[in-house]
């Protein structure tokens, strides 16, 4: 159900933890399911769940507290924006409107091809960078403005 | 004197390695205390000293919650670091991560030595992916050093550290939910008491700090606690690090000294962008009260300085805001993020954010009425002091705040229907 490599990251994530603590790794595990995956469907949270030696619930219960977990398809790239007070002050507004203007999509929405997911994202710790966005949870892009967000788009092949 | 304590390496090249960190005298503090045994009371009495407070945001003093800790017990002790910012205005952990991770690791072991534990985790907000991978590679540097593992220095001492990724959820910022989401679950907050000291962890004793209060401690250590006292105000020792946002010039970290006036600190951010004017300040994050102009420039960036100008420091993120700004909007914007961020457990705090985010909108859209501004402050104090952690107060503080030093611009909303600075 998932690959080697993730299995073997996972293990090493548990390595972490006393070895009766195997739930602890659960928000890891999710994480390196959904790297693979995409997105985590209701198999893949239960089977991270069997691998874990947890309840199903359990892990169900960490997919869906997290933001950061998709419980539902998403692009292949995923623009998370942050709009909040720092962000906000600096005219995050602005870049929402030009990337959803770009893309033809609103907040929340994946374009028709599939490439682009759209979202309005919570505080990141980074607002000194403001306006920001990350992609696909992991790659930072800060002090962004109309054309950095050409650039930025321009990079997603 | 600006990056004295956190980011004493930062005018260096190459501030984050191991070598940069060796060659101010990195890992050779902990290396005293582990091979001459200082005794952990020594090390808690200088930490007492220098009168450093929790950096998080509470300010608790660091000194005396590693004397909470059981000196005398069997079983596994555990020390955590919490580098979940995710407060809106909070970004100054993810620094140290960058720029001096090293100093973090040697105080986590000087904390590790001091209070008994042999395991620590480092605790990394879910969206600053980069530093929770470049701190994995710090750890494995001081590893190869020999600074973490089994019987370090030749002596006893054993530690090792592991880095923790969150996944976006501000809630485990807050300590008890922060190790229930290290245990694999949902980060909602325990009751307290029973207390991290006595039952952390696993169910074992443990002890959690914040990013800035562990990086302080090697200085402490290396300097002595008066030294670091000296560098700030009495009751507010040391530096601290100023995270500046919002309508300033050049947003950004700003170590200074405790008790520098607020309008030196606004003069290094470069001043209000755009040559427009001051109109308010919220000092310490989000979850802390909003000062207009007035009260800020008048006030030095110091515990007291701040909570007598009435407001609090926080964990120093200082959020600036110029007079072209419509104050209703910001606050709905603020009310929003404790809705979505409320974890649900407790009634006042999930129902009252909701509430609180409702009526906030329903004025910025132009349709609120004047009741609702008693409703807002009856709401407000009917969360604050009624939930288990301080997510409930956190959400009703901004309202509060805001209700009452801006409450022409919201009574101007609900006669008119739009914002009397905006238009």
């Amino acid at each position: 159900m998932l690959s080697q490599d993730s299995l073997a990251k996972i293990d090493k994530e548990l390595t972490k933890y006393p070895a009766e603590q195997r739930q602890a790794a659960t928000v890891a595990a999710l994480r390196i399911a959904q790297d693979e995956k995409g997105w985590l469907a209701k198999e893949t949270i239960e089977f991270v769940a069997e691998y874990l030696g947890i309840p199903a619930v359990a892990a169900y219960e960490v997919a869906t507290f997290y933001n950061m977990y998709d419980l539902e398809p998403v692009g292949k790239y995923k623009l998370t924006v942050c709009t909040n007070i720092s962000c906000m002050l600096r005219d995050s507004d602005s870049i929402v409107e030009h990337l959803e203007k770009r893309l033809g999509v609103r907040c929340g929405e994946t374009t028709p091809d599939g490439k682009v997911t759209l979202k309005e994202g919570e505080c990141m710790g980074c607002c000194g960078g403001a306006p920001l966005l990350h992609v696909n949870n992991k790659h930072m892009h800060e002090h962004l403005t109309p054309e950095k967000v050409d650039q930025i788009l321009e990079e997603l092949k | 004197m600006t990056n004295e304590v956190c980011f004493r390496t930062l005018h260096l090249p190459n501030p984050g390695s191991l070598e940069t960190y060796r060659s101010i005298g990195g890992y050779e503090t902990i290396k005293r205390i582990v091979t001459e045994k200082v005794p952990p009371a020594e090390i808690i009495n200088q930490v007492k000293i220098s009168s450093l407070r929790g950096r998080g945001g509470a300010g608790f003093p660091t000194g005396l919650k590693w004397s909470f800790m059981p000196r005398f017990y069997d079983g596994e002790k555990y020390i955590i670091c919490n580098t979940d910012e995710g407060e809106p205005g909070t970004f100054k952990d993810r620094d140290i991560i960058r720029y001096n991770n090293h100093q973090l690791i040697e105080g986590m072991l000087i904390a590790a030595y001091t209070v008994g534990a042999r395991v620590g985790y480092n605790y990394i907000h879910g969206e600053i992916w980069a530093e929770y991978e470049s701190f994995g590679r710090a750890l494995e540097e001081a590893r190869a050093a020999g600074y973490l593992g089994d019987n370090l220095f030749g002596t006893n001492f054993c530690f090792q550290l592991h880095a923790h990724h969150g996944f976006g959820a501000y809630v485990c910022g807050e300590e008890t939910a922060l190790m229930e989401s290290i245990e694999g679950k949902k980060g909602q907050p325990r009751y307290k008491p029973p207390f991290p000291a006595s039952y952390g962890l696993f169910g074992k004793p443990t002890n959690i700090n914040n990013t800035e209060s562990y990086a302080s401690i090697p200085y402490i250590m290396q300097y002595g606690g008066l030294k670091f006292l000296e560098l700030g105000r009495p009751n507010s020792g040391g530096t601290k690090i100023f995270s500046v946002s919002g309508h300033v010039e050049k947003p950004g970290n700003y170590e200074i000294n405790m008790g520098t006036p607020f309008p030196e600190l606004l003069q290094m951010a470069g001043g209000i962008w755009k040559g427009r004017k001051l109109k308010a300040v919220i000092p310490g994050g989000s979850s802390t009260a909003v000062l207009p102009a007035d009260a800020i420039m008048g006030a030095t960036m110091d515990y007291d300085s701040i909570s007598k100008a009435g407001s609090s420091l926080g964990a120093g993120s200082v959020i600036v805001i110029d007079d072209s700004t419509d104050m209703v909007k910001a606050l709905a914007r603020m009310s929003y993020f404790y809705y979505e961020e409320s974890c649900g457990q407790c009634t006042p705090c999930r129902e009252g954010t909701g509430w609180l985010w409702r009526v906030v909108r329903r004025i910025a859209d132009g349709k609120g009425r004047m009741e609702d501004l008693d409703l807002l402050t009856d709401v407000g104090n009917n969360i604050a002091g009624r939930t288990i952690c301080a997510l409930g107060e956190a959400a009703a503080t901004p309202v509060l705040s805001f209700v009452k030093h801006f409450r022409p611009e919201f009574e101007y909303y609900i006669q008119h229907g739009k914002s009397m600075v905006t238009g």
